[in-house]
């Protein structure tokens, strides 16, 4: 279904065509971080501290549309609640939705025309991420294990990314904050997104919204590990990627639409 | 043309620079605002992130880098003409550069990490080119700068004047870039932006120095040449038609794909940006400078010829109003072939209004243009000299 290697040509091919300006002006360009791939990494195990996330595990999320229930916010409560995502501002269209529930009603002409859906939308952990293309700094970054992430110390707020992202994932921190969840650092004139409760997973835990969902319409695992029940499942049922045609490849996948 | 007794030419120049300096100052202050309450205070969201601020700023960075034009046409091309016009297209240069550049740092959700941008550099954002290109910018429009006013530099301004020329076409196709390279938005994502955007800088940048030439032989008494007029206005009925077919070819190309026509039809007919488009860009923007640039009753007055020019200026914040704002606006096709909704309003255009403290931080951007600018031609010598003698023959020789 995906074809990662034209994304990744392109990624290549802006990075040449940036070490080309930044060769006319400079000699050289530290080239930032490099996050190094050590040593192995199982659904089901915390990751040690003080070792590097792995790129031998793909983490993803398998959502089943079919069984999300019409009205139910249990995930995003639980998302929110989790992150400390509580802000109310007077703008609703300002305040952060690292989660959201979409309703579809299909227009396709054909036999399910007029049929609805509901599904969870959040940050799709791309493996070729355009939000960590466009960054300027490099806040908008993938961790080895796919998760896409923003570091709070680097991003200056520019929302560049929140105009690549094709699923409108991200949210800027419009107003200061209070009471915030120590584990999950947020600043005002940040932007940020979905996690995939990274917090959780580096500790062997699920995903918030994984562990809230009454249906159990969400599947969180390893893509990479043929024997978890993720990949097993994307393996027997047909899935797809939301608009698979831009080739990002995402980490979170649905079945059902 | 009288000319002002000099006591009051000094009055006049200071009140202008206090004028110009208390409005850079509001403009900062609004910043500061902005900084303390957060964008809650705005009337950006998290559909539309990028507003007036963005709208002013890139117009002064466009407009900044294609100021130069009239710089490149005399270093780089010799023509006589324009060489005596190259220090101010400089001058301008940097000032609206600066304008813009402290608009759209002061607008960052953390101004205070100016730092980090600089020191963080990722080569596959087109904004991380920007840290070197903008740099890099200044560094060559100051040396270009000095060796055209100091005479011993002289033999070296022709180098400079290249180098100057070939950083700011790569620094506007950057410009450009910023929205080329976007693949999520139907407004976007197209490679023609980069070429447009290097088109659209030469016919804003020809027109603001239309507008601050005609101030200065204003405020000394002179009058433009008409042979320089009618040349700098062939040049300006030049570009607006060049960015008025590009603007054709790029709504047409993006009209003809399916997957677009719901967008254009948007943008185009259907919304509140339809009306910026239709008479802001295209008729005040575009037709009608043009249409007073050639019209035999008013294409050789000079008084019509900065009107028109005016209007470009005009044209070019409702241009990158409907190109910014209105991309925006248009809901992300997430679904296709679906009807979305949500509590994050997928699936619903989105309204934008600037608030106050954007309003006075995009003012602050232009106050700092001109103060910089008023401050330069007062100061140094910018004011462009003209020996008509060897005018005509230079143009004798190249017609």
């Amino acid at each position: 279904m995906t074809a990662p290697q034209m994304p990744t040509a392109r990624r290549a091919f802006i990075a040449a065509a940036g070490a080309g300006v930044a060769g006319l002006g400079f000699t050289a360009i530290a080239p930032g971080l490099h996050l190094m791939a050590v040593g192995g990494a199982n659904a089901s195990e915390a990751r040690k501290a003080a070792s590097a996330a792995s790129s031998n595990v793909r983490w993803g999320l398998l959502i089943d549309a079919n069984k999300c229930a019409p009205g139910c916010t249990k995930c995003i409560d639980a998302c929110h609640s989790e992150n400390g995502v509580s802000e109310k501002l007077p703008d609703p269209r300002q305040n952060s939705q690292w989660i959201r529930k979409i309703e579809l009603v299909d227009r396709r002409p054909g036999k399910t025309q007029g049929h609805t859906t509901q599904l969870p939308m959040m940050c799709q952990h791309c493996a070729n991420p355009p939000c960590v293309d466009v960054c300027p700094t490099g806040a908008s970054m993938k961790r080895a294990d796919g998760i896409v992430l923003v570091d709070r110390h680097t991003c200056i707020g520019c929302r560049y990314c929140m105009m690549a992202c094709p699923y409108k994932a991200r949210s800027f921190v419009h107003a200061p904050l209070t009471e915030q969840n120590p584990e999950v650092p947020r600043g005002q004139g940040c932007v940020e997104s979905c996690t995939l409760c990274v917090h959780r997973i580096d500790k062997g835990q699920q995903p918030a919204c994984v562990e809230s969902c009454p249906e159990g319409a969400m599947t969180f695992g390893d893509l990479n590990d043929p024997d978890s029940a993720i990949a097993k499942r994307i393996a027997s049922v047909p899935t797809t990627q939301v608009r698979a045609d831009l080739r990002l490849d995402q980490g979170v996948r649905y079945e059902g639409i | 043309m009288k000319t002002l007794n000099p006591r009051h030419e000094e009055g006049l120049f200071y009140l202008l620079a206090a004028i110009g300096g208390l409005i850079s100052a509001i403009g900062l202050a609004a910043a500061l605002y902005m900084e303390h309450s957060g964008h809650v205070v705005t009337g950006m969201n998290n559909q539309i992130v990028w507003g007036l601020p963005h709208v002013v700023a890139i117009f002064l960075i466009v407009a900044a880098s294609g100021v130069l034009n009239v710089a490149s046409m005399g270093s780089v091309f010799g023509r006589v003409l324009y060489k005596s016009r190259a220090p101010l297209s400089g001058l301008l240069g940097l000032a609206m550069m600066s304008g813009g550049l402290a608009v759209i740092m002061l607008d960052l959700g953390r101004a205070d990490r100016a730092i980090v941008a600089a020191t963080h550099v990722n080569l596959t954002s087109v904004f991380g080119w920007n840290m070197i290109l903008y740099p890099v910018f200044y560094s060559l429009v100051a040396i270009y700068l000095w060796t055209m006013m100091e005479r011993r530099m002289n033999p070296y301004s022709k180098v400079a004047g290249l180098a100057t020329f070939v950083w700011r076409v790569l620094l506007t196709s950057g410009t450009g870039s910023i929205f080329a390279f976007l693949v999520a938005r139907q407004a976007y994502g197209s490679a023609l932006l980069a070429p447009m955007f290097i088109v659209m800088s030469f016919s804003w940048g020809l027109a603001v120095f239309i507008v601050v030439q005609a101030s200065m032989y204003a405020w000394n008494g002179m009058t433009l040449p008409p042979l320089i007029l009618q040349r700098l206005k062939n040049l300006l009925a030049t570009f607006i038609a060049a960015v008025l077919y590009l603007t054709a070819v790029l709504h047409l190309v993006n009209a003809y794909f399916a997957k677009n026509i719901a967008f254009e039809y948007f943008i185009l007919f259907d919304s509140e940006f339809a009306g910026s488009f239709w008479i802001g860009q295209i008729l005040i923007g575009s037709l009608l400078p043009l249409a007073l640039l050639f019209h035999p009753a008013t294409r050789s007055k000079a008084l019509w010829v900065n009107i028109a020019a005016l209007l470009v200026i005009v044209g070019a914040y409702f241009q990158l109003h409907v190109f910014i704002i209105g991309g925006q606006a248009f809901p992300l096709d997430i679904f296709p072939g679906y009807d979305v909704k949500s509590s994050f309003f997928d699936g619903a255009v989105d309204h934008y209004t600037a608030s106050l403290p954007e309003i006075l931080l995009s003012l602050g951007g232009l106050g700092i243009a001109f103060t910089m600018t008023v401050i330069g031609v007062r100061a140094l010598h910018f004011l462009p000299q003209d020996d008509i003698a060897e005018l005509e023959a230079a143009v004798r020789i190249t017609d």
